[in-house]
């Protein structure tokens, strides 16, 4: 496995990330508040030195705390953002399926709703014709078709984004926590659709916080700690009580292997 | 130069199906789904120049012959230049739920408002020429040069267009101040008036009017029956490549950025 090509290489992935006062500013605010000397953009490192590679197959999970840089890191690998320094190397297609329900219309029906994701996901006209109706009876949405997207529940509107994405056939998938979503069966459901896409040969990414599902599907595993990168490793089960241990003393370091004493 | 134009181009239809797909989202939200939607936005440039006509009639209309074709020369390529900047300007941002989470060209947006605009302007072209017509206008074979005004005020608007949404995420107040301009624009337009008795320098203030510009070339060539002098048609063509060039590299310096801004 490990002596076949790489098919994601992450090389000192090192992002800079910018906030401050300039997010929903107006120019005259602007103007006002350089001459106050009361502008201020902070910049700091989202991702440090990141380095890691997956081979086709792999199943990758990825820990850290809030703002460790796991959501930055993803949007680096699906090519949304670009690396300050260090490089990403993709061979194949990418799909991210971060934070599903959103960028949805409120005004435009169930269907041309979905055309339209389809659309953003890179699907044909074509492809999305021969399996619109496999989509909506996935999402149990038959009834509603017609209907402007913002009459749905929000249950409903994550149902049809999951339902959408699931049929995307790419080389590396992402997923951002989005392994199951809706009501207890539909959740059931998501899951086995989950697995089917995972076992159909794409290497996958999976952000959680739930450290049992990183266990139990994973072959490799990311800590990430404020950015930088604890430790890219082989023993899923090893990081995983680490990081758990390190969980329960949010004061102490975070380090892998951990210390002797603990 | 030619290759990032030949990469925007294949690109360009990969994404077909994505930009038919933003196209139908915009017109139906624009026009609600209403047959008399469209009707309703060919109402305010007949309104204005039933107005224009009636107030301007007595002042300018003597000395102006054809002075309703005058008018709806003018009113015809100010209302698009006005359409196609004021609804480019909030292409990105209101998109931007879109981009920050999947990787499509962010141009797209800003072409489907612009193949909005540019589907109106041809409907009011097609009531400009029934109003011709009625004025008396003779149909001669310059009529065939509009599309050389077309052509570069589209590239334009799309320049200007890209120029602005990009402007709009950075500062949230330029939609005003643009609105300001548009408003002084159409008064320094000689939407109503001609410019034969100004000064000269003043003269020359209006020959750096690119709206102006393209105003004169459809004057010309439908009140006139002639060939426009090679000196505007270069005029044109400078203005229409500079702003496309502009917008061009705004959008590919930007390209990663804009999402520090939403």
């Amino acid at each position: 496995m490990s002596d076949a090509a790489p098919i994601l290489t992450c090389r000192n992935v090192s992002i800079r990330y910018l906030t401050g006062d300039f997010k929903s500013i107006g120019l005259k605010e602007w103007v006002m508040r350089c001459l106050t000397g009361n502008y201020k953009v902070v910049d700091f490192w989202a991702d440090r030195d990141v380095d890691f590679e997956l081979q086709r197959g792999d199943m990758l999970g990825i820990i850290g705390t809030n703002g460790a840089g796991k959501s930055t890191l993803l949007k680096a690998v699906s090519g949304i953002m670009e690396p300050t320094y260090g490089q990403v190397v993709r061979h194949g297609r990418v799909a991210a399926l971060l934070e599903l329900a959103s960028g949805f219309d409120g005004d435009l029906t169930v269907k041309e709703n979905a055309y339209l994701r389809g659309a953003m996901l890179g699907y044909t006209r074509a492809f999305m014709d021969a399996t619109y109706e496999q989509i909506v009876e996935f999402a149990e949405l038959k009834e509603f078709e017609d209907r402007p997207f913002k009459q749905l529940s929000s249950g409903m509107k994550s149902r049809l984004a999951f339902a959408i994405a699931s049929f995307v056939r790419p080389d590396i998938l992402i997923l951002d926590e989005v392994l199951s979503v809706g009501d207890g069966g539909f959740r059931a459901k998501s899951e086995a659709k989950m697995k089917e896409i995972i076992h159909g040969g794409a290497t996958t990414i999976l952000v959680s916080h739930a450290i049992g599902q990183v266990r139990a599907m994973c072959n490799k595993v990311l800590w990430l700690h404020k950015g930088r990168q604890i430790v890219f490793s082989e023993d899923v089960a090893g990081v995983c009580t680490a990081y758990e241990a390190f969980l329960k003393r949010p004061a102490g370091p975070a380090v892998y292997p951990p210390p002797a004493s603990a | 130069m030619m290759g990032f134009l030949s990469s925007t181009f294949s690109k360009l239809s990969k994404h077909r199906f994505l930009l038919e797909e933003l196209v139908k989202r915009d017109f139906k939200k624009k026009y609600k789904r209403t047959v008399l939607g469209m009707a309703w936005s060919m109402l305010s440039p007949m309104l204005m120049l039933l107005v224009m006509k009636v107030v301007f009639e007595n002042f300018f209309g003597r000395d102006i012959p054809h002075y309703t074709t005058y008018l709806f020369c003018g009113l015809l390529t100010f209302n698009w230049f006005a359409e196609s900047t004021n609804g480019g300007m909030f292409s990105l941002s209101a998109n931007s739920a879109i981009f920050t989470k999947v990787d499509v060209p962010k141009y797209l947006f800003l072409f489907s408002v612009n193949v909005q605009a540019l589907i109106n302007f041809a409907l009011t072209l097609l009531v400009f020429f029934a109003f011709c017509a009625l004025d008396g206008v003779p149909f001669t074979w310059t009529f065939l040069l509009l599309v050389y005004p077309v052509a570069t005020l589209l590239f334009m608007n799309i320049g200007i267009g890209m120029i602005l949404s990009a402007l709009f995420v950075f500062f949230r107040d330029v939609d005003y101040l643009w609105r300001v301009f548009l408003q002084l624009l159409a008064y320094g337009s000689a939407l109503f008036y001609t410019i034969d008795g100004f000064s000269p320098l003043l003269q020359l203030g209006f020959a750096l009017n690119p709206v102006y510009r393209h105003i004169a070339y459809i004057r010309e060539v439908v009140l006139m029956g002639q060939v426009p002098s090679l000196e505007l048609h270069l005029t044109l063509l400078g203005f229409a490549v500079a702003a496309f060039l502009a917008g061009c590299l705004m959008y590919k310096h930007y390209n990663t950025r804009f999402l520090y801004y939403v």
